[in-house]
């Protein structure tokens, strides 16, 4: 595209990544960079892990710039709309930035507690920012009776690990069958809980906090749990999802909703009609797309490197739009650090039915499982074992029969098919029906 | 210097550890963690770690000053 | 299927092997990397491409033990099973064990080694001034004597034992060479020195485990879970591996970057202008000419290969060289280049396998080049090429003889 303006909104590693990329992709022309934090980008992962913990400092984590971005940066700028046919962002303090390409990377926040008399309560706390996590901290080195995790998924898992760190008394309290079960089903999931209970939480499987209760000075004090407990808490922390940042979207034509805003594999926003708008790209968590591999709905993946790969593909496309663009391919992947285990994950498990175990015990030590789908290898999880990720890696990319073959010296004696155990909340669908280019009979 | 891992891309093979260890460290048998934004006396040795990389995961950046917003 | 007469793929890889070839393999690496995957015969196949080798060398169905059932006699491991051999020889999970341990008693004997090992270069170079020669070999006087000090310091071992070590390097290395590339006489001579090798640690460790010190054997000895603590095989294995694996490829490596800088000079000049090149140096030299050029495994599982499917129970050869050659992967993939971005060379293997000692070797690598472009100055070489010991997995130079003016101190 010919010079002109490009406003990146968000401010987070897919916004600096676009940027970075914009810059490495040739654009001369004036670049924006609108963030609601104060602070500039920053890596998130290590906020539940290192930070909390204490072994690395919050204002210790900003990102690199790999080249020279000469951008105006406007931090601490929340959007609340956009206007497609003017081609303007409006900004919460009523500035208002034009633009001839966007890339909107806003990204997710966490979901906070329902009852917003509890959620004020001190002591009760999200974990997404900086900022969340130097108040969380500090809540954590006062030494609490018992702190309290309301939601087993990774973040929570996180937390407690670094809770567990601290040497305090953690109470987990989860909703599906395991921690984490959501994403790697409830087998592999159930492995890994017994592995942090081994270490000493608290861990309570289907069950929900049904109230947080505080003293006269407004302090969290107390929580009631769905299995009949009360537990006394001083530091409770909302760890129950992420909400996508699209209320600026409402009124923009884009589809947007709850769930994030649709584009297509080459990070082009859609409209309501699920046309294409152009000039308007989307990248990172707030994406909402449907990946080529697999045979599932649109989603989007909160994952880091899906953040760098659609900045960098958003970024290509955003420039060479008219002659060569691009569709991301790359298969998704995640990993997190918790009670020991580096717990590494490929493909999209989520889909599958079956779960084998092809190396190592689920009891004990390293240990490699992989999903399957209607005969079909669809992801790996592997804990412990990140060096032979990139052979799952391959299977997956090759949809690979399920099980595979292994063999190798540390696979179980025999293959145990199990069901992967994912909760199902509608039907199973019809069998997987392959794309004709990567299809094997 | 700035200091960024792709952790996805990391097979935790250490040689980040044995270039700089007083920037990079393992938690756990797989875990690593590190220090973003080393202090200018571990130049040399970040460089070092980022060379060493089997995997090539490590980004450098230079040491510029934070940019702070209006206040949040 | 039965092939009675060598496939052309053979014949390529015989040129490879040829000795007359030893001195620059890589036109004949490059002639086979016209194809990502070449079968040799009926189970043997050879792979050549950057990224082909790079998932290979990380998939968990390629094994790096010996598929044969183990010898009935051999002695137990510290699992209780038959001991196959050492690390590079075994498969998870036995191998994870044996590594971790060791990797923790090594990891923070590394760390503080630098100074040390600059030292130990600095007092190489000195001993050679002594001679007053004006010209160096480079191999005898600094690439060999180097590591084998560099372990005898990690093990405790005093220098008067360093002859010793070295001796017993030479001979020992053997055993890394697949063994259909042994004569009889060969094979039994290496049996012997493995039993002298045993038998000269014996007290060594005896001693250690009555009074542990602060060196390698020590720690290996008295530290960590007592359930996974190696035994004595175990040990004197694991401690012929790092003597051996440590010290050939180290030769190889401060060998091949001399050559390559003194074959290059402006990069010789831009290190000896800016000594913290040296860390790309080295990642370029591991690169560029690597002291281990292939490396072979065996398939667990059918497996596809560049489109190609390699059956279970097959050998494959992975050319580290030619993938580190790779123009798919590398720009200017001949030309000596250390400021290259994303240089993710495979020179150290990778997988569970990842070279123990590659920080080592950098480390060793970095002190003795910098040394050679800081210290000698107008360095050439006497004899270009130089002549290659016969070895083509571990492919180095003889000697390498360089003139100079004067050695600066």
């Amino acid at each position: 595209m010919t010079p002109g303006r490009i406003v990146v909104v968000g401010a987070s590693l897919a916004g600096l990544r676009s940027a970075e990329s914009l810059r490495a992709n040739g654009f001369t022309g004036e670049l924006v960079i609108i963030g609601d934090e104060r602070h500039e980008p920053y890596d998130r992962p290590p906020l539940s892990k290192a930070v909390l913990s204490g072994r690395v400092g919050s204002d210790r984590l900003l990102l690199p710039r790999t080249g020279e971005l000469n951008a105006r940066w406007l931090l601490g700028a929340r959007a609340t709309g956009l206007d497609v046919s003017t081609r303007e962002v409006r900004l919460a303090d009523g500035r208002v930035v034009g633009f001839d390409g966007l890339l909107v990377a806003t990204g997710a926040r966490a979901r906070p507690w329902p009852d917003a008399g509890e959620a004020a309560l001190r002591g009760v706390h999200l974990l997404r920012t900086r900022d969340d996590a130097d108040r969380l901290r500090g809540d954590l080195v006062q030494e609490p009776r018992r702190v309290l995790v309301i939601g087993g998924g990774f973040t929570g898992s996180e937390v407690a690990s670094s809770c567990h760190d601290l040497g305090l008394s953690v109470t987990v309290t989860q909703r599906g069958s395991a921690p984490m079960a959501t994403a790697l089903g409830g087998v592999v999931a159930a492995a890994i809980g017994v592995r942090q209970q081994a270490c000493g939480i608290d861990l309570r499987a289907r069950t929900t906090v049904t109230a947080l209760n505080g003293d006269a000075e407004g302090r969290l004090t107390r929580a009631r749990l769905s299995d009949g407990d009360v537990l006394d808490v001083d530091v409770a922390i909302v760890a129950t999802g992420s909400v996508p940042n699209t209320e600026w979207l409402a009124d923009s034509g884009l589809a947007a909703d709850g769930g994030g805003v649709d584009c297509d594999s080459a990070c082009r926003a859609l409209d309501v009609t699920g046309a294409v708008v152009a000039g308007v790209y989307v990248a990172g968590d707030v994406a909402r797309w449907r990946h080529p591999h697999f045979d599932a709905e649109p989603q989007s993946f909160e994952h880091w490197s899906n953040a760098v790969d659609q900045a960098e593909l958003a970024a290509h496309n955003l420039i060479h739009e008219a002659t060569d663009v691009r569709h991301n391919t790359a298969l998704p992947a995640f990993w997190s650090d918790q009670f020991g285990m580096n717990i590494k994950s490929v493909g999209l498990p989520q889909v599958a039915d079956q779960v084998v175990l092809t190396q190592g015990s689920f009891a004990r030590g390293p240990f490699v499982a992989v999903y399957g789908r209607d005969g079909i290898t669809v992801g790996a999880v592997a804990v412990n074992s990140p060096r032979v990720m990139d052979g799952y890696t391959a299977l997956v990319a090759e949809r690979a029969p399920f099980p595979p073959a292994i063999n190798a010296t540390d696979s179980p004696a025999s293959v145990a098919v199990l069901d992967a155990g994912f909760a199902r909340t509608t039907p199973h669908r019809a069998p997987l029906t392959l794309a004709a280019d990567g299809g094997r009979s | 210097m700035r200091v960024l891992v792709d952790l996805n891309r990391c097979q935790s093979y250490g040689q980040c550890v044995f270039a700089a260890p007083e920037v990079f460290w393992f938690r756990g048998a797989e875990s690593l963690e590190y220090d973003h934004v080393p202090d200018a006396e571990s130049d040399r040795a970040t460089e070092r770690a980022a060379r060493a990389c089997p995997v090539q995961a490590i980004t450098l950046g230079p040491a510029v000053e934070a940019i702070v917003g209006e206040a949040g | 299927m039965t092939s009675t007469h060598p496939h052309p793929a053979a014949t390529a890889y015989g040129r490879l092997l040829d000795h007359s070839n030893r001195h620059n393999p890589y036109p004949h690496f490059a002639e086979l990397a016209k194809e990502p995957v070449h079968q040799l015969d009926e189970h043997n196949w050879l792979v050549t491409r950057h990224a082909d080798i790079t998932a290979l060398l990380r998939d968990p169905r390629l094994s790096a033990q010996n598929p044969a059932p183990t010898d009935p006699d051999a002695p137990l491991g510290s699992d209780g099973k038959p001991f196959r051999g050492p690390l590079l020889m075994l498969d998870p999970p036995h191998h994870d064990t044996l590594r971790q341990r060791t990797m923790d008693q090594f990891v923070p004997r590394i760390l503080g080694m630098r100074p040390r090992i600059e030292a130990m270069v600095a007092d190489l170079l000195d001993r050679h001034v002594g001679t007053g020669s004006g010209e160096i070999d480079v191999v005898a006087a600094l690439a060999y004597p180097l590591p084998v000090g560099v372990i005898c310091a990690l093990l405790g071992v005093p220098p008067e034992e360093e002859p010793v070590f070295h001796s017993f390097a030479g001979r020992l290395t053997r055993a890394l060479d697949p063994v259909e590339t042994l004569t009889e006489q060969e094979i039994t001579q290496l049996a012997v020195t493995q039993r002298d090798w045993r038998a000269y640690l014996m007290p060594m460790i005896e001693q250690r485990r009555a009074q542990p010190g602060t060196d390698l054997i020590s720690g290996l000895l008295t530290k960590g879970d007592p359930a996974t603590r190696m035994n004595t095989v175990e040990l004197a294995v694991t401690l012929g591996l790092l003597l051996i694996a440590g010290h050939e490829t180290t030769v190889n490596l401060v060998a091949n970057g001399t050559l390559a800088l003194l074959r290059n000079p402006d990069v010789l000049d831009r290190l000896r202008a800016d000594p913290d090149l040296a860390a790309a140096v080295v990642e370029e030299v591991l690169r560029y000419d690597p002291p281990v050029q292939m490396n072979g495994r065996h398939t667990t599982a059918d497996i596809v290969v560049a489109g190609q499917v390699v059956p279970a129970g097959d050998h494959v050869q992975l050319l580290l060289a030619a993938g580190n050659r790779d123009p798919r992967r590398f720009a200017h993939p001949d030309r000596f280049w250390p400021e290259r971005p994303g240089n993710a060379h495979l020179a150290f293997g990778g997988g569970v396998h990842y070279c123990l000692g590659a920080a080592l070797a950098r480390m060793e690598g970095q002190a003795a080049l910098t040394a050679i472009a800081s210290r000698l100055s107008n360095p050439r070489l006497v004899v270009d090429p130089p002549p290659y010991r016969p070895n083509m997995l571990l492919r180095g130079p003889e000697e390498v003889r360089v003139g100079y003016d004067a050695v600066t101190t």
